[in-house]
């Protein structure tokens, strides 16, 4: 089946979802894919806060949160980009409570806020520990409420391209029917996520956060930067990586070594706190997270879902005991390259979010900041891709044939995957991880480059056309091999230690 | 251990050397590593995704959260379509959410909400659309039209926020195949991964349906019976 639409969003977290109703708001036909359900986004697994200096909660200002922002990116930021999302920030916080997201609230009937680290201020708006969840819930109601089409479960193949490069369709695989579709679109928005599963089970994301459309894009032509920018987030419960959010070192949770000691500012930026809990776990220390001087009745109130995952998973109570935690890959700064419209360097395609690198994390992102530029972007994204669409005519192209598919059908699987998913997962953990040397990057190169060198030998052993998940998780497999190459090469490049690209031995 | 999972129509024996493990790890052990085509759906491991929610001897459980057992029976959701092994078609039941206009109408700008405003629907908001509710609700089972638990829990959240202005037509909204229909039986309660209790929220909405003049329908011919009988209206 083909379908034909003005703007086709890939992806339905919060990003995509705020991409689609601005588009549509804006005229344009919009029809929404994601290789899930959008409520399964990784969106929902945000806990702390969206920042916006509204000062409810003591002084704050729009200028201090540009500041405290471009600080924390290292000079890796672009100036305009930070200075338009802080200044965008309360009217995205007053349209989100707009629609319906259910804030947390002081007694005097503001939205509630609180300090993540970096900020001078109490900045993140939350919704207790679920702040993620219930923006991404509401975005997906408000979706409803505007008649906009979603289609579940469909994944992104490949970009479709005119003669002169202009990106003006998609290949689709239809999970569920196994069949290929082609989506004619006038414009494509990307709002596909990160990376961070390139470290495998060392992540606190979803494991859908395999950085399709990064890679799918960068096939292309589509500019790429800053990719080797990955930031790993201090507090993953130790077992599971498991994340325990930022909320509770914001609300004064310490990070305690194996002697009880603290060692460090628990509210200095994530590169920070990561770096120095390292150093004390490569000399030998266990490190916890202690919030038992809150008590059960603020922690009931303000850190539920930590409670719940630290029992769950960890098998603590952080009421009484201390939870043992350890950094992880949590967030990626790099991404596709957007100029101030939200467009790539195709034309045609736009991108938002995760996927996108609009350069207002740099080398280091504040926690609360991602949040933010999803609201912000994805509204930038929708509105110029309406436009673009508005402008352009249709191209029709010749249905392709497809043959990825079959070429992977084809492949020998005599090596497993799976397997090396989980090797190159701790290699680059251990050897492309907070702190890096040219040493360990080099023969990690050659490592991913053998791999994708012989790609071939791998392969799935379903065949089936229904719903074979076996095939979509090669497909991810072969998209991170890609991601893994740009973030090497990305790291290779810089040699001069920035944010959270760290070299040993400065 | 073993588990036993239900794939296409049989039930498979897999030997797992975990210990202590969830049910998602023990089938990403499989998947992995012993049969590559056993197919089920899961994202955040952290039980707020709402993917991989299934029934263990009988129950349902968001297997990323749940410790498996030797000789647990693993089978996909009951009254859905399953596309494949352990994987269902959520769609259906997603539709319900529109069906009942699940969303905010419009918010009066005038409203600001204080702590207190914002305990009326925290515990509704926290809702990951599992569909572990529709799969234990009796209800839905035989009636393929009933709104279901989450979708009404969804309407109680917007029609117990203050800032909603069309509380009246979202109550309207589900008077036919929706808050009438459950029988309290309290089954989503029980299976609710996030601890909320749609029977609650239905009982609010059936409040809320008398405030603005519905009744329940059964109620309702019972009492037009004897309306009847003695030729005077009976409210």
């Amino acid at each position: 089946m083909d379908y034909s639409v003005d703007v086709l969003v890939v992806g339905a977290g919060g990003a995509g979802l705020t991409a689609a109703l601005n588009a549509k708001e804006s005229g344009a036909d919009v029809l929404l894919i994601t290789k899930e359900y959008p409520t399964r986004s990784q969106t929902c697994m945000a806990q702390g806060g969206i920042n916006a200096a509204l000062g409810n909660a003591g002084e704050d200002s729009i200028e201090a949160h540009i500041a405290n922002t471009l600080k924390s990116a290292h000079g890796e930021a672009d100036e305009e980009a930070v200075r338009f999302m802080c200044s965008e920030a309360p009217n995205a916080v007053a349209w989100l409570d707009s629609i319906g997201v259910c804030f947390s609230r002081t007694k005097d009937a503001k939205i509630a806020q609180r300090t993540l680290g970096g900020a001078s201020a109490a900045r993140a708006c939350y919704a207790q520990d679920y702040t993620g969840l219930k923006i991404l819930h509401t975005l997906y109601d408000r979706c409803l409420s505007q008649g906009i089409e979603i289609q579940n479960e469909r994944v992104l193949l490949e970009l479709l391209q005119d003669e002169n490069s202009c990106v003006c369709g998609a290949k689709i695989l239809n999970l569920r029917s196994g069949e290929v579709e082609i989506y004619h679109a006038k414009a494509i928005i990307l709002a596909s996520g990160g990376y961070s599963r390139i470290y495998d089970k060392n992540s606190t994301n979803s494991t859908a956060s395999t950085g399709d459309g990064i890679a799918i894009a960068s096939r292309a032509g589509a500019k790429l930067v800053d990719m080797e920018f990955v930031q790993f987030h201090p507090t993953a419960l130790k077992n599971s990586s498991i994340l325990i959010g930022e909320s509770a070192r914001g609300e004064g949770g310490y990070l305690l070594n194996s002697k009880g000691e603290r060692f460090t500012n628990e509210l200095a930026p994530r590169d920070v706190v990561s770096r120095a809990i390292n150093e004390e776990i490569n000399r030998g220390e266990d490190i916890f997270i202690d919030i038992r001087h809150l008590g059960e009745q603020f922690i009931d109130e303000n850190l539920p879902q930590e409670r719940k995952l630290a029992k769950l998973y960890e098998g603590v109570d952080p009421v009484t005991e201390i939870v043992p935690i350890k950094p992880v890959a949590h967030y990626t700064m790099g991404g596709i390259e957007v100029d101030h419209h939200s467009q790539t360097s195709l034309e045609g395609l736009y991108a938002c979010g995760e996927c996108a690198n609009h350069r207002v994390h740099g080398g280091n992102r504040l926690g609360g900041n991602a949040l933010l530029e999803i609201i912000v972007f994805g509204k930038e994204a929708g509105l110029n891709a309406a436009i673009y669409a508005k402008e352009s005519q249709e191209i029709k192209l010749q249905t392709p044939n497809d043959t990825l598919v079959s070429e992977i059908l084809s492949y020998e699987n005599a090596l497993d995957f799976y397997e090396a998913r989980e090797k190159i997962g701790d290699m680059f953990y251990k050897d492309v991880g907070i702190v890096r040397t040219k040493e360990q990057l080099e023969s990690s190169l050659e490592k991913i480059e053998s791999i994708k060198a012989n790609l071939h030998k791998y392969g799935v052993s379903d065949r089936s056309k229904k719903y074979n998940s076996n095939l979509v998780e090669f497909l991810e497999f072969r998209n991170t091999l890609d991601v893994c190459l740009e973030v090497l090469k990305g790291a290779l490049a810089r040699e001069v230690s920035c944010g959270a690209h760290y070299m040993s031995g400065e | 251990m073993k588990i036993i999972v239900k794939k296409s129509d049989e039930f498979i024996e897999y030997e797992i050397p975990l210990e202590g493990a969830t049910l998602l790890e023990a089938l990403t052990y499989v998947k992995t590593k012993l049969d590559n085509t056993l197919a089920f759906s899961s994202g955040c491991r952290s039980s707020v995704c709402g993917s991989c929610s299934m029934r263990v001897n009988e129950r349902e459980v968001l297997a990323c959260s749940y410790k498996v057992q030797d000789g647990d029976r693993v089978e996909p959701l009951k009254n859905v379509k399953v596309i494949r092994d352990l994987v269902v078609d959520m769609d259906k039941a997603y539709s319900f959410n529109a069906k009942a206009s699940a969303w905010l109408n419009a918010s009066s700008p005038s409203v600001a909400l204080n702590d207190e405003d914002e305990k009326i629907n925290e515990l509704q908001s926290d809702c990951i659309l599992c569909g572990s509710c529709y799969s234990a609700c009796p209800v839905y089972a035989v009636n393929p039209d009933f709104l279901g638990p989450f979708a009404l829990t969804r309407v109680w959240k917007y029609v117990g926020d203050r800032r909603e202005d069309g509380a009246q037509e979202k109550v309207t909204n589900i008077q036919t195949s929706g808050v009438w229909d459950c029988t309290l039986c309290n089954e989503c309660t029980l299976v609710c991964p996030q601890n909320i209790s749609s029977k609650a929220d239905i009982e609010k909405l059936r409040m809320k349906s008398a405030q603005y003049g519905f009744m329940d329908p059964s109620f309702a011919s019972f009492g037009g019976g004897f309306g009847s009988f003695d030729g005077s209206p009976s409210f």
